[in-house]
């Protein structure tokens, strides 16, 4: 469908109040990205408004060139992202008195980002600039780098110099990206490679720049717009967890099931290179934390030969968390692959080089990200690397090996299905927890788990890094974490439970297990380990809470089924007691538990 | 598609007006919305489709949109 089309089907449905338009207009502004179709999709956008649900984000622009243009760029953008942007620009050269000035229209506008697009001189007056902003607001700050310039004033001598132009600019941007990566909440936008990725002397406009002060020319305005809003996504969480490919002419050249093994293009030959390429851009994904998961209509025990055996693949099975390789509708592959996955719809990006299949996504699915692909293979890896939602500004460890974590959870549940019983298959896990204490190191993650989990969470009690360090200090108290390996991998730490000893009964204040173990016997070795040492520690009776929420009825039943016997019920919720003199909780058998430091405290 | 219905839709989108309401007469005289900002949004927009870059003595000719289309047709005459 062209553009002119696009553009009727969305005034159609704008007409007729449907938010079925946003996906047309976020298609159309994909598409055509400019000047005259911003004010389009903008126009329009802003009639929707009220029925759709948009993140609503201020963010502000200081600066020391033109940028009025580019706004309706970038609200187009954003609108096209799901954020509804309230943007305010700073007055011409000015932005070091709105950042030092804190009573001025900067701080008054209360904005959640800041993009600081000036023309810095000097580290020092930066670096006095940020901090001064940082002890004012908690607002994200974007610094622009410096620009390489088109010629240096010294011609061919600035190489030889020590104090020559290009020196400088890379001198400055170093310490730019230096002050950035040690500042919280402040990012570096390295405008001399965004500069450089389009062309030096095609991206600027000389005329403009010396009538109107704008130096960017009327083609690279969107691509300025685009760039701000790769760091709005990761921002405002508008980002994918998970791309869901394509096989048959997307992760390699022609179709498996009619040109068999030797007859798909993959390699380093073109047009096996292309794919191939295509391959390690998502391997470089992968590495991002971002899972990958097919979605193919094949047979699936030959793309399975393919994806195992075929010389040119750079990927393999094990870097895929999830896999739909049939003949079912995609739309339905792709909800239950979410499912699977355990991450909304709108966390989910969608790569096919069939336009129709692209299409029925966007129409049933309107929540998906999918990628729009150029015309040719050889470009398909950059379609990839410039999309904003694979974006991030901070990586954990975590996130980093997450997609082995779903790897080794796929082949666990091969494994669950071939087990003849429950037994067995826990036997054939060969898990090995280790207990420990909270730790300066695994404190952030401790907190993040109570932060996040919300299923198998007995009270699910928030805590602050802050709060947890406070309780790990106090005697009565016991902050333990779980890590879980297995044969097919390590889990990492997936578990927390913090208990308060008050006469002689230890109470489980929290006790949380991340989705990722459920169902693996893991909350019995830990609970039992927590019976067993308040045991040791004297005490007569283990009790605990449930605090019933929406989403943790996986563990309603948890107490019951460890023998506790109830032994209060109220509004807050039910009260579960064990008499250690009587009962205990076995630790499974086929789980060997270490301890370190959870005991160092009697 | 005409350059005067080409510039006529982009200062449509630009302006948001309806199309038939930009006229080869409109100017920022009698078209409601037509400030400064837009007037450059709009050189901005048909430099953008055009693929030209207007002398800023062009830009100051461009006083309505029978003017803008026929400073646009020279240009793709070949004389600038």
């Amino acid at each position: 469908m062209n553009v002119l089309e696009l553009r009727k089907d969305a005034d159609r449905l704008v007409d007729a109040g449907a938010d079925r338009a946003a996906p047309v207009l976020r298609e159309i502004w994909l598409n055509d990205g400019g000047p005259s179709t911003a004010a389009f999709v903008v126009s329009r956008f802003e009639r929707l408004r009220p029925r759709l649900r948009l993140t609503p984000w201020r963010l502000a622009i200081l600066r020391s060139f033109t940028v009025e243009p580019m706004v309706p760029m970038l609200r187009a953008g954003a609108f096209a992202a799901g954020i509804d942007l309230t943007i305010q620009v700073g007055e011409f050269n000015a932005y070091a008195q709105e950042i030092l000035d804190g009573d001025s229209a900067l701080y008054r506008f209360a904005p959640d980002a800041v993009i600081l697009a000036a023309t810095i001189t000097g580290i020092g007056q930066l670096r006095d600039l940020v901090s001064v902003f940082r002890s004012r607001s908690q607002a994200h700050l974007i610094v622009h780098g410096v620009e390489s310039p088109v010629f240096p004033g010294a011609g061919l001598l600035d190489a030889q110099s020590e104090t020559g132009d290009a020196d400088h600019v890379w001198q400055l941007n170093r310490e730019i990206r230096s002050l950035a990566r040690s500042t919280r909440g402040v990012y570096f936008l390295d405008y001399d490679a965004l500069v450089a990725r389009y062309g030096r002397l095609g991206w600027r406009d000389q005329r403009k720049w010396h009538t109107v002060r704008l130096p960017i020319r009327a083609e690279h305005l969107a691509h300025m717009a685009r760039e701000w809003m790769r760091f709005l996504h990761p921002l405002t969480g508008k980002v994918a967890k998970a791309l869901v490919v394509d096989l048959d002419n997307t992760v390699w050249g022609g179709v498996i099931g009619e040109d068999g093994m030797d007859g798909i293009q993959l390699g380093d030959e073109y047009p096996g290179a292309a794919y191939r390429e295509l391959q390690e851009a998502m391997l470089d994904l992968h590495r991002r934390g971002i899972l990958l998961a097919i979605c193919s209509k094949n047979n699936p025990h030959e793309a399975m030969e393919a994806l195992t055996r075929h010389p040119g693949m750079v990927l393999r099975p094990e870097h895929f968390a999830a896999m739909r390789i049939n003949w079912n509708d995609k739309a339905q592959n792709l909800r239950d692959l979410a499912e699977e996955l355990k991450i909304g719809l709108e966390a989910v990006a969608f790569l096919d080089d069939n336009p129709v299949e692209r299409k029925r996504i966007r129409e049933a699915l309107p929540e998906v990200s999918v990628i729009e692909m150029p015309a040719s293979p050889s470009d398909y890896a950059q379609a990839l690397r410039e999309a904003p939602v694979f974006e991030r500004l901070a990586l954990s460890e975590e996130d980093r090996r997450r997609g082995d974590y779903y790897a080794a959870q796929r082949r666990r549940t091969v494994a669950e299905r071939a087990a003849s019983t429950k037994e067995d298959f826990y036997r054939s896990l060969g898990q090995e927890a280790e207990i420990a204490a909270v730790t300066p190191a695994t404190l952030a993650r401790v907190a993040q788990l109570t932060q996040k989990t919300n299923q198998f969470n007995l009270t699910t009690r928030r805590c602050t890094e802050q709060q947890i360090a406070a309780l790990a200090t106090d005697p009565s108290w016991r902050v333990l974490s779980i890590r879980i390996a297995d044969c097919y991998g390590d889990n990492g730490l997936v578990g927390v439970a913090m208990t308060h000893d008050r006469d002689d009964a230890c109470e489980i204040d929290a006790f949380l297990l991340s989705c990722r173990v459920i169902g693996r016997t893991v909350e019995t070795a830990l609970l039992a380990h927590l019976a067993e040492a308040a045991r040791a520690r004297g005490l007569r009776r283990l009790e605990g809470w449930f605090v019933r929420t929406k989403r943790n009825l996986p563990a309603a039943a948890f107490y019951r089924e460890h023998g506790f016997q109830l032994a209060r019920e109220d509004g807050a919720g039910s009260l579960w007691s064990l008499d250690l003199s009587l009962r205990t909780v076995a630790c499974p058998e086929w789980i060997k538990v270490t301890t370190s430091g959870a005991e160092a405290r009697s | 598609m005409s350059v005067f219905d080409q510039v006529q839709g982009i200062a449509a989108d630009i302006l948001v007006v309806d199309q038939e309401r930009v006229t080869a007469q409109s100017s920022p005289e009698n078209l409601d919305g037509w400030d400064s900002v837009q007037h450059l949004n709009l050189i901005l927009a048909l430099e953008d489709k055009f693929g030209m870059q207007f002398e800023p003595e062009e830009i100051d000719r461009m006083r309505t949109i029978g003017g803008i289309t026929r400073i646009i047709e020279r240009r793709l005459n070949g004389a600038s």
